[in-house]
């Protein structure tokens, strides 16, 4: 079986401007897939290549391996959920829902009896005969789903279409989208800056930034096996540190901080003189009084300057010797006081060495 | 127009702008200034066609041609229909001579009557422009921001039913009430006031109060819907402060207000200026106005390139008008065509 | 705002002046038409008459002129509604360094004064009739409805404009996207959601043309509509019978307007229950989950 959707080498360029570098990538079927990255980051121009509203300047878009060079969005087997929704306020939820097959000429008994089964499906049996503008925000989003359902497109796309919801709604929302994209079984291709929505709901994440996809995988391996500083600082809090390699040993790294020296892995092979980025997550850090030993941990001192209890976990923001500010997630145990001196420590394999890009 | 130059321009004038906006999309293009469907493309050929052709007659032979060949006549004598195109057909300023001195050859002595119909059009419309704008505004800031939903609803009402009364009807109505045997004599002549009833429509009074009755509506909408826009809590904040109520006017609401006065100013003035139907139905026999001299030029004494000439003078001073009011309010076209 | 019983009074006074001169020649034209008396009078009343109105309905030049009147204001509805509409959508396409010039050209029309209009379409349609020899073009109705829909037509275009603007280009894309074609969209999408001020682009049309004279007068040649009868026929001297057509042209946009408002009151009332329910709606979707969990597959 072809794969989804595959990028070769595609560009987006507007005059000076470049939308999208170089993103090779391949979507296998039935994937659930995110793009993952900050506003302005490429990741909508990427979205909107594939489903065609964009010609890339360079680079070939394959979908379920045709190659869909100068074919416009009408003709390509994707469908598209806009982060407005898009829903056509001049007709209601059922004729919203039967448009794409109004379009492709399909007999009205065999539309009716299609557009009555996606009703149901997305809960909205009662709610055919109303205009859109009588629906509720989550209602509205189902109509979309709905209607880009309708076309059985091999592709579906979604362009952040949960940003309009409230929070609660939103989470229940998470968990249906995955459960249609497992019932329905087609690949889904979401859109996001969200790292929570994409970290749930995603088989596959792409993480973007400033036009180029710096790491694809699951969620756990963008999380915990972060391949670039941009993509350990996105995904998830994490502190950073700058320094220089001084020895390497065991996948290990030493790195000259001016807190100190500190060890982490080196999973990208730096080799000693190299600048690097040591990162590490408020959860990996332990705090304990200064000069209690702790044998297993690397560390340094810092103050705590702000103590905010959540309930389940505590964030203290600590200022170090250099002046800056390190953050540390606390599960429970004894709470330490704002002004207090703490020792900030944390094992080697939890501190992960990333090479400095050159300018930043 | 010569037979074939002119054939030339109505045919070639389209055509090369044509070419020219495919030139410049294809720049556009290259350049990568302009990226997704062109413009066949993004409206489908049907469309597209339609979008074309149907902008294009407009602009060039309803727009752009026509004011291209009154003005080309303007600067042309006044010949038999067989002798257009021939040897005689040149340009000249005979027309423009004529408006100035009274006399297609002679600059002896100066074209008193026209010259005068002229500044007195003029004067008299920017006299009617300013007095409408004083009668309206009160009642538009009322409107757009103090008067209630359903009063607002009211008065709307009100003013839309004289709108669409036309124009000649609406002169007639002054006429019924200012001639004299007309219901203003008679309260005179009732109330002991006067002893012969006045004439109004010999004393032009008719044709003025007419003029500024007819567009008054042209005054109240623009500003009604500029002073609607501005925020209430704005005035409310200036008399917090404690701004007297005419200079909230003034530096609040008037700056707020500028693309609505300018358009409604800008309308007002162009359509007295270039009123037709008040003239003929309330003007006495001494009346000046400079419409119905164009009229006369046409329709009466025949000479069509003299009459576009006249047009063309009117023309150009309703543009400078609308240019200095933009200037002066320092606004764009755009502004105030809303 | 807040003002003392003075200003009160005195803002009284000055809308119940400019009501009076808005209205008050209207109101004395239309009771002249009720009254015996051969030439225009109010007061005395001498007897109630409705002859003006027959009369009126007997002058045939007027009733030739009325029905080109109406046949003028369908033509130009049907050119300068589309060509408004042409016009609007081309200013959202072309190109933004032409845009500026563009506008000027199509807006000239809005301030330019109509005789002018008149004038430069019956210089330039003689011309153009004589020189390709389309001669059956020159006709007064024909140069009428072209003249009139050069600044008609403008109209058009600003109040379609003024929608289009807010046209949403995700609900175009959302349509492509689905499968339709481009005159798809423009059938579909664009023009239902274009729809109201389509409307009222073609009602304001059809009453500009119908109230028009300035263009009129001379672009009609030897034809005459309403407007052209009328001022030849009040020009040659006053009688109640022109009033008696003031009044029914009055009642006539009585009837329309109070039509328009309670339609409108309908519409908005609709529109108020549409979204009440979806309040409601929403109220119970954030109330409990339950109502929202999709039928099980």
């Amino acid at each position: 079986m072809a794969a989804a959707v595959e990028l070769d080498g595609v560009n987006v360029t507007f005059g000076d401007f470049i939308a999208v570098r170089d993103a090779n990538l391949t979507i296998e079927a039935g994937e659930f897939f995110s793009f993952l990255g900050p506003s302005g980051c490429g990741k909508t121009t990427l979205l909107r290549t594939i489903s065609g509203f964009i010609e890339p300047t360079r680079g070939t878009v394959r979908i379920g391996g045709a190659d869909m060079s100068g074919i416009g969005p009408n003709r390509r087997p994707t469908a598209l959920i806009f982060q407005n929704l898009a829903l056509f306020p001049m007709m209601t939820v059922a004729e919203n829902i039967g448009y794409g097959l109004r379009v492709r000429g399909v007999p009205r008994h065999e539309r009716d009896e299609k557009v009555k089964n996606l009703l149901i499906q997305v809960a909205l049996a009662e709610h055919g005969h109303k205009k859109v503008s009588e629906l509720s925000g989550g209602q509205k989003q189902r109509v979309a789903i709905a209607r880009a359902l309708a076309v059985e497109p091999k592709v579906l796309l979604l362009d952040e279409p949960l940003s309009a919801l409230d929070l609660k709604l939103r989470q229940h929302m998470r968990a249906e989208l995955r459960a249609i994209q497992k019932r329905v079984g087609i690949t889904f291709i979401y859109i996001t800056h969200d790292q929570g929505e994409a970290l749930t709901m995603s088989d596959r994440i792409a993480v973007m930034n400033a036009g180029v996809i710096e790491q694809v995988g699951n969620g756990r391996s963008v999380y915990a096996e972060p391949r670039t500083p941009f993509v350990a600082s996105f995904v998830g809090e994490n502190n950073q540190i700058r320094g220089r390699v001084t020895a390497v040993e065991n996948g290990l790294a030493t790195l000259d901080t001016p807190l100190g020296a500190l060890v982490g892995r080196n999973p990208v092979g730096l080799s000693a003189g190299e600048e690097a980025l040591l990162f590490v997550r408020p959860e990996a850090l332990s705090l304990v009084p200064t000069g209690t030993p702790n044998g297993s941990t690397v560390g340094f001192d810092g103050e705590a300057v702000d103590v905010a209890y959540e309930g389940s976990v505590t964030h203290v923001t600590l200022r170090v010797r250099t002046g800056q500010k390190i953050t540390a997630t606390l599960g429970g145990g004894v709470l330490p006081a704002s002004g207090e001196t703490l020792h900030i420590g944390f094992r080697p394999q939890d501190g992960l060495l990333l090479a400095r890009p050159a300018s930043r | 127009m010569g037979a074939t130059g002119g054939l030339t321009l109505v045919f070639g004038l389209p055509l090369a702008v044509a070419l020219f906006f495919f030139a410049l999309s294809a720049y556009e293009r290259r350049m990568g200034l302009a990226t997704g469907p062109g413009f066949f493309q993004r409206n489908g050929l049907a469309v597209g066609l339609y979008l074309v052709l149907a902008v294009g007659f407009w602009v060039f032979f309803v727009i752009v041609l026509p004011q291209f060949s009154m003005v080309d006549m303007s600067f042309r004598p006044k010949l038999p229909p067989s002798q257009m195109g021939g040897p005689k057909d040149v340009f000249t300023l005979e027309n423009y001579r004529y408006f100035l001195f009274g006399s297609t050859t002679s600059t002896a002595s100066w074209n008193w009557i026209h010259l005068k119909a002229f500044a007195l059009t003029i004067g008299v419309s920017i006299a009617i422009t300013l007095f409408n704008f004083a009668l309206c505004y009160p009642i538009a800031f009322h409107m757009a921001q103090s008067a209630g939903a359903a009063r607002l609803r009211i008065l709307l009402l009100l003013m839309i039913i004289p709108y669409w009364v036309n124009e000649i009807l609406r002169a007639f109505a002054f006429r019924v009430l200012l001639s004299s045997g007309g219901i203003i004599n008679k309260l005179l002549l009732g109330a002991g006031l006067v002893a012969e009833p006045i004439d109004f429509l010999g004393a032009d009074i008719g044709l003025y109060m007419g003029l500024s009755y007819a567009y008054l509506l042209m005054m109240v909408f623009p500003l009604y819907s500029a002073i609607e826009s501005l925020d209430r809590n704005q005035i409310e904040a200036a008399r917090d402060l404690g701004a007297p109520w005419w200079h909230i006017h003034l530096f609040v609401v008037m700056p707020h207000a500028k693309p609505g006065i300018a358009s409604g100013c800008t309308l007002v003035f162009m359509l007295c200026a270039g009123a037709l139907a008040a003239p003929l139905v309330l003007a006495g026999p001494r009346t000046l106005w400079f419409t119905p001299i164009v009229y006369d030029r046409f329709y009466q004494a025949f000479n069509w390139p003299q009459g576009a000439a006249y047009a063309f003078i009117l023309l150009v001073t309703c543009i400078v008008f609308v240019l200095m009011v933009l200037k002066m309010f320092r606004l764009s076209l755009g502004e105030i065509t809303r | 705002m807040k003002s003392g019983p003075l200003q009160r009074v005195a803002f009284a006074v000055y809308v119940a002046i400019f009501f009076l001169y808005l209205l008050g020649p209207l109101a004395v034209m239309g009771v002249s038409a009720f009254n015996t008396p051969q030439y225009p009078q109010v007061w005395p009343i001498e007897g109630v008459t409705l002859d003006w109105f027959s009369q009126l309905f007997a002058d045939e030049d007027l009733m030739d002129g009325l029905v080109t009147s109406l046949w003028i204001g369908l033509l130009v509805v049907a050119i300068s509604v589309p060509v408004g509409l042409a016009g609007a959508i081309v200013m959202t396409q072309i190109q933004p360094r032409v845009r500026s010039a563009y506008y000027l050209v199509v807006v000239s029309p809005v301030l330019t004064p109509g005789i002018i209009i008149g004038i430069s379409t019956v210089v330039f349609w003689r011309e153009f009739t004589t020189l390709t020899g389309m001669k059956f073009l020159y006709d007064g109705i024909i140069l009428t409805v072209i003249g009139q829909s050069s600044f008609i037509s403008a109209y058009c275009m600003l109040i379609i404009l003024a929608r289009l603007q807010r046209f949403d280009q995700a609900q175009q894309e959302a349509a492509l996207d689905l499968g339709a074609t481009y005159p798809q969209v423009f059938r579909h999408i664009l023009l239902p959601f274009l729809q109201p001020a389509l409307f009222s682009a073609a009602v304001l049309a059809f009453l500009s043309s119908f109230e028009n004279y300035n263009t009129t007068t001379f672009a009609i040649l030897s034809d005459k509509t309403l407007t052209t009868v009328l001022a030849g026929r009040v020009r040659q001297g006053s009688t109640p019978a022109i009033s008696a057509l003031a009044v029914i042209i009055v009642a006539a946009t009585l009837v329309g307007a109070v039509a328009y408002e309670l339609w409108k009151r309908r519409a908005d009332a609709a529109a108020g229950r549409r979204l009440r329910a979806a309040q409601m709606a929403e109220e119970s979707e954030l109330a409990g989950n339950a109502a929202i969990e999709p039928a099980a597959a």
